[in-house]
């Protein structure tokens, strides 16, 4: 499969009134894992949320572009359908609806009408990724999200992604909430994706995703926007002395446009 | 301010129409005291829904339907009914308000289980009729529509079971209201003697969408003591019937009465269930799912009352709304002095899809004794567009995706529905009524 690419072109985002993307640019391609990196409240989330198109989230400025193709004119459906896909920090919680229906469902909404995945060749897939990402096999006919740990949850989305393998994902702070053993499986299952057809966004404000995730770019974000872009050293640098000197460097005294989680 | 209605049908019509059928004496004298006494009465005023402007006048009364010689001869939508792989032994189908199918497996038969239509009852056993017809369960001065019931009543099944006879396979009835205008004044009577134990499924079916009709129905179910009945139903008439069904069930002691209800009308409905659990340690479970659609209004009440001791009374109802469809359910627990150690529980949730669709709970406890416990929770709320987004982030469609989610409303009350033909009769129908 051809490698795609995401252009995120001068990206102004509201939620209720407030501005809290300032003009985000930002391209990825197949083969390629990005980092998105700052302190919080600084539109890390915002930008994922915006690109697959929550609800609460208004473009006013900009463009997004996946393969030239305008994906701020699709629905969200049609977004996820054109090889888009986000491992969203607080997934929903959906009563009644099985993980496995959600799953298939999922999987068949990519598919031709009559070309639907067959039971069986779904089941043996959903098998493999689970026992890939070490998660318990009753999982699949747990009701969606619910009830689930915080550790599920992340599972469940990388899961996800797994089982629909799309050109572009940004994983929305996967790694939040992850003890360090989870934190592994969680990498291991991104990196078995790693090749030329699929493109990774790694939003995060921890270096410790990136010890298991070595990213090709890092890019840190604050006031709304891209301020520093370099390579895997950029987060080592991070690491060892924080954001302060980015601060300085750029003379920025508060770096939030949010209110923090 | 009182409107005069006149009855669209009388005396002499009546009497002929009994007549005709040659039924015995009491039920032509009931009919008559009947029609008397709905002149002066009031129709029922369900809590939060005008029925003033719904159709109960405009209908056929007597329609016939021809035999079928085999079940391949119903059409396909009442075919996902009827198991057509293996054939229920116990199936009686109306068309219209002729019998169209009868069946009984011959070993309950020889046992003294009957399954009949109404009108061969009341030639056959017309004692055991009586016994049961408008007298422990439903009054027929109630309200105007329970009297046109009794007077007007065309069609029904007998159901009866007994003493320690337990039946493991559903005795079914189907009633296809063929055709567009015929009215569907149903009296349906289910009979448990003591230790017995059955499960009784009903369909009711119609296709007309713009011809009027109404359907007037009256269940009495009846478990005497240590009875047990499974009582499943799905409704499934279509938008020109206006409906008003009253199911109510008695329960003696250590009896026990569980509905299963799929309210999946798509015209203006009235139902009311109600259960009285008369003996001690008698028990009953309703649970009621139902999808509203187009611009269809209903009102469900559901009611449990308790005079037994250490009766046990849960209600459970969840309802989906779709376009500008509204529905009332009212939950009501009411448990009367002296019954002791009773317990009332009921839950109500409503989901509304669009900005239209209207939805509401009432939960209700009517409680004249200290020693008791109860409960309700009742929830109404609209879709969640974050949990929306979240579906179709995975590339989902808008319509699947609350397909998914309604299928999830409903699940909690489908699984626990004991009878399997219903709950796949019922997923069936939600299906249906999603799209």
């Amino acid at each position: 499969m051809a490698s795609s690419t995401l252009e995120i072109k001068d990206l102004h985002v509201e939620i209720e009134g407030q501005e809290i993307l300032k003009g985000v640019n930002l391209t990825i391609t197949g083969g390629e894992f990005h980092a998105v990196m700052g302190p919080n409240g600084t539109g890390k989330s915002t930008l994922a949320s915006a690109i697959m198109g929550h609800p609460k989230y208004e473009v006013t400025k900009g463009e997004v572009l996946l393969d030239g193709e305008n994906v701020l004119e699709m629905e969200v459906d049609e977004r996820a359908q054109a090889g888009l896909f986000l491992a969203m920090q607080y997934p929903s919680e959906i009563s009644g609806v099985t993980t496995s229906d959600f799953l298939r469902s999922s999987i068949n909404a990519h598919r031709e009408e009559g070309d639907e995945i067959s039971l069986m060749k779904f089941i043996k897939e959903m098998d493999e990724a689970l026992d890939y990402l070490e998660i318990d096999k009753n999982m699949a006919q747990r009701y969606l999200n619910e009830g689930f740990s915080g550790g599920e949850k992340k599972r469940n989305e990388i899961l996800q992604l797994m089982m629909l393998k799309p050109a572009i994902s940004i994983l929305d702070e996967i790694d939040s909430g992850l003890d360090i053993d989870a934190l592994k499986v969680v990498s291991k299952g991104i990196n078995k994706l790693r090749d030329e057809s699929f493109g990774c966004l790694i939003i995060t404000h921890y270096q410790r995703l990136l010890d298991y995730i070595t990213p090709d770019k890092v890019h840190v974000m604050m006031n709304g926007r891209v301020v520093k872009s370099g390579g895997p050293e950029l987060a080592k640098r991070l690491e060892a002395e924080g954001y302060d000197w980015i601060k300085q460097e750029l003379g920025i005294e508060d770096e939030t446009v949010e209110q923090k989680a | 301010m009182t409107v005069e209605t006149k009855l669209p049908y009388d005396q002499d019509y009546v009497r002929s129409f009994s007549e005709n059928k040659k039924e015995p004496e009491w039920m032509k004298e009931l009919r008559l005291q009947a029609l008397d006494l709905a002149e002066g009465l009031e129709m029922p005023k369900p809590d939060k829904t005008s029925i003033k402007r719904w159709n109960f006048d405009d209908f056929k009364h007597d329609v016939d339907g021809e035999m079928i010689n085999s079940l391949n001869e119903v059409p396909e939508d009442i075919q996902v009914f009827l198991d057509m792989e293996n054939h229920n032994d116990n199936l009686v189908i109306q068309r219209n308000q002729s019998i169209a199918y009868k069946s009984l497996a011959s070993g309950l038969s020889e046992k003294g289980v009957i399954l009949t239509d109404i009108q061969t009852a009341l030639q056959e056993h017309s004692d055991l009729v009586q016994r049961y017809y408008m007298k422990d369960a439903v009054q027929i001065d109630e309200n105007k529509l329970t009297a046109l019931h009794t007077a007007l009543m065309n069609g029904g099944v007998f159901v009866y079971v007994p003493k320690n006879v337990q039946i493991e396979e559903p005795l079914q009835a189907i009633f296809w209201q063929e055709d567009p205008e015929a009215a569907t004044f149903n009296h349906v009577i289910v009979v448990a003697e003591s230790n017995s134990s059955l499960t009784y499924v009903e369909n009711y079916f119609s296709q007309n969408k713009e011809e009027h009709a109404v359907a007037n129905i009256v269940t009495e179910v009846i478990a005497h003591d240590n009875a047990k009945i499974n009582f499943g139903s799905v409704d499934n008439f279509a938008a020109g019937t206006t409906v008003y069904v009253n199911r109510r069930g008695v329960a003696y002691r250590d009896a026990n009465i569980e509905w299963n209800l799929g309210q999946m009308n798509d015209g203006n409905t009235v139902s009311e269930n109600v259960t009285h659990l008369i003996g001690d340690n008698s028990n009953s479970y309703a649970k009621t799912v139902s999808v509203g659609r187009g611009k269809q209004s209903q009102n469900y009440t559901a009611k449990i009352v308790h005079f037994g001791k250490q009766s046990e009374g849960f209600i459970l109802q969840h309802g989906v709304m779709k376009e500008s469809a509204s529905t009332i359910f009212n939950g009501i627990g009411k448990i009367e002095h002296g019954a002791t150690k009773s317990n009332a529980e009921q839950e109500s949730r409503v989901l509304m899809l669009s900005k239209d669709a209207r939805g509401d709970a009432n939960p209700i406890l009517l409680i004249d004794e200290d020693d008791v416990t109860a409960g309700h929770a009742a929830s109404v709320g609209r879709v969640d567009p974050v949990q929306l987004y979240y579906l179709m982030s995975r590339g989902i469609s808008q319509q699947e995706a609350e397909r998914l989610i309604i299928h999830g409303f409903l699940a909690p009350v489908v699984k626990e529905i004991p009878i399997k033909a219903v709950r796949e009769q019922l997923t069936e129908v939600i299906e249906r009524k999603v799209y």
